[in-house]
């Protein structure tokens, strides 16, 4: 025993990470995906909103790799900046929806009481209402603004689902001795929720913040493409979809390649988090595997 | 919680929404006291205070009246039309995809990691990956393209019955059926897809258990064990999950209405949001809220039938 190397924690993690094959697979085609988003604009010859009026609706070919709008966009760049758009409000909304669970689902399960109660009714009223269907409805507040205020809709209606899982885990972290010890210790609150609590449930923030990039590009996506989402002239992996689908029999460039993409990143996206759960839990990866 | 949920969507539409956009810039200009009285006429005139609109709202409600919409045409009449439609789309989706899955994710869980199981999951990963209006657009374009090949039109794309159809009542039922098929897969399928991950995984660890050893020892046979004793158990988690799915399949309503022109309470939701219209966004949003909490009353009872412990509470 005492011959063997010590294993740390990380190290296991990755290891089992890594033995799982799908999700190795996952991070290959997300990183493909970001290349192809972040790095693909460089090498393409027509920017997203220039428009080549010599070539209308034509097929893939060497100079429009993925073919031409009807108006003779490029739609390779135009897929590249939607892929660009979506998995950047994916991020983005990933990180502050499940930052927000965190606190609010840590101070529920550690406070308890009045914070408990208070933040359990907003979760449960805010679980009735699709959020689908209220970010709608507010759509024409971020019409002609900027598509951040869309992201922080986004993130204010995506937390709760998380901030539940969280919220029991810290209940069950409570009454251990080190919480207790930090109590009587005279360590304030929000000391304990955020230096204590809240990197003990680290491995369910990391998993759902990855389940949630694939979500929230599914959300977004849905609102765009409904018109409801990111707004002309910029466009997203939905919007394109929107547009191509109205002649895309005839015309199938038009929406497969977004479609595809689309396909692919969420996939990915939950292969890795999957992935992540089995490496981080393999106890419990058999009962909530999704 | 429906009055919460009703007193949030009409709040938030209110304050999102500017009916009065709808009569300006009309050419001839119409007057400004004209557009006034139309507003009030279907009550959202912003220069009412918003909580006074909303008492009157709540009281018109309460007895069953949800006021007018923008095109100044009956709230109560649209929905009575609009109900029927996007219902048989939820019923018969969310029945399709609850049985279907738990069937499949049974069959998976049993032959574990044999081709049936493989197959499911990689199937199921790919539909759960997929937004439900791709997956009603690929649908709708293989279902031309199968009807292009066999030269007659089989799946109907467009709309819930052909206009001008003209026959019995059989060959209308025909016809109907041949127009649900598309837009009830499209709901069913991501429902298939998410009950049978959950189901397998639910069932695998039921099929390790000591309960079980035990059936089958005193004389079961598999089957009958598996159905009696592992189904009962394994299912409990799926009638939860139910309510929470619920509201999945109020989401995907709209992009399957729209797309197969489905003149239900979805494609209508849209239509309102894009024209301002309070009244009307107010009515789904309460038909939302009544269907999600209906479906959660179904789980609870389903729960309480399927176990002993619940009942004797």
């Amino acid at each position: 025993m005492s011959t063997e190397k010590r294993i740390t924690r990380g190290v296991l993690i990755r290891r089992r990470f890594m033995r799982n094959k799908l999700a190795v697979a996952g991070i290959v085609i997300l990183v493909l995906m970001f290349l192809l988003a972040f790095v693909g604009p460089f090498f393409s010859k027509y920017r997203w909103d220039e428009l080549d009026f010599l070539a209308l609706l034509q097929p893939p070919s060497s100079s429009h790799w993925f073919g031409t709008s009807q108006i003779g966009g490029d739609v390779f760049a135009l897929t590249v900046r939607g892929l660009q758009k979506s998995l950047i409000i994916g991020l983005l909304v990933a990180v502050f929806s499940t930052g927000l669970a965190a606190i609010a689902g840590g101070f529920a399960g550690y406070l308890g009481g009045k914070v408990d109660r208070t933040v359990m009714w907003m979760i449960d009223a805010l679980l009735v209402l699709p959020s689908f269907l209220i970010i709608a409805v507010l759509s024409p507040l971020y019409r002609g603004r900027t598509w951040l205020v869309f992201v922080v809709l986004l993130a204010a209606f995506g937390w709760m689902v998380t901030a539940r899982i969280v919220r029991s885990a810290t209940m069950s972290l409570r009454e251990r001795d080190f919480v207790r010890a930090a109590q009587y210790m005279g360590v304030p609150a929000h000391k304990i929720v955020f230096r204590h609590l809240l990197p003990n449930v680290a491995s369910i923030l990391i998993i759902d913040a990855t389940l949630n990039v694939g979500a929230t590009i599914l959300s977004e996506t849905g609102l765009s493409y409904l018109g409801f989402g990111i707004q002309p002239p910029d466009v997203s992996l939905g919007s394109l979809i929107a547009d191509g689908t109205a002649s895309a029999l005839t015309y199938p460039w038009l929406f497969m390649f977004a479609g595809s993409a689309l396909v692919l990143t969420v996939l990915a996206v939950s292969f890795i988090g999957d992935g992540l759960r089995d490496a981080f839990d393999p106890g419990s990866a058999r009962s909530k595997n999704i | 919680m429906v009055v919460l949920a009703s007193t949030l969507g009409y709040l938030l539409s209110s304050l999102a929404f500017d009916p009065r956009s709808n009569y300006q810039g009309a050419n001839p200009p119409i007057p400004e006291s004209t557009i006034n009285s139309k507003l009030d006429n279907l009550g959202v005139n912003p220069a009412k205070p918003l909580l006074s609109r909303y008492a009157t709202w709540v009281g018109n409600v309460v007895t069953g009246d949800f006021g007018l919409t923008v095109g100044e045409q009956d709230v109560n009449e649209e929905i009575s039309r609009r109900i029927w439609v996007s219902l048989r789309l939820l019923v018969l989706g969310s029945i399709l995809g609850s049985v279907l899955g738990v069937g499949l994710g049974v069959v998976s869980a049993v032959r574990q990691y044999g081709a049936t199981d493989r197959a499911a999951s990689m199937l199921s990963f790919a539909l759960l990956s997929t937004p439900v209006f791709l997956l009603a657009i690929l649908l709708k374009f293989g279902a031309i393209d199968i009807n292009n090949r066999i030269g007659t039109t089989f799946f109907y794309t467009i709309g819930e019955y052909s206009a001008d159809f003209s026959g019995n009542s059989w060959d209308l039922f025909v016809n109907r059926l041949q127009h649900l098929i598309l837009p009830t897969l499209s709901i069913a399928l991501g429902g298939i897809a998410f009950y049978s991950r959950y189901q397998r995984n639910a069932m695998l660890d039921v099929l390790g258990s000591d309960f079980l050893r035990t059936a089958r020892a005193k004389g079961l046979t598999g089957r009958q064990s598996l159905f009696r004793h592992g189904l009962r158990v394994a299912i409990l988690p799926m009638a939860t999950f139910f309510a929470y799915s619920f509201g999945l399949l109020v989401t995907g309503a709209p992009f399957t209405e729209t797309i197969f022109g489905w003149n239900g309470m979805g494609s209508w939701f849209i239509v309102a949001v894009q024209s301002n219209d309070i009244n009307a966004v107010s009515a789904v949003i309460v038909f939302s809220a009544v269907l999600v909490l209906l479906s959660g009353l179904l789980a609870d009872i389903a729960v309480a039938a399927l176990d002993p412990r619940v009942r004797l509470r």
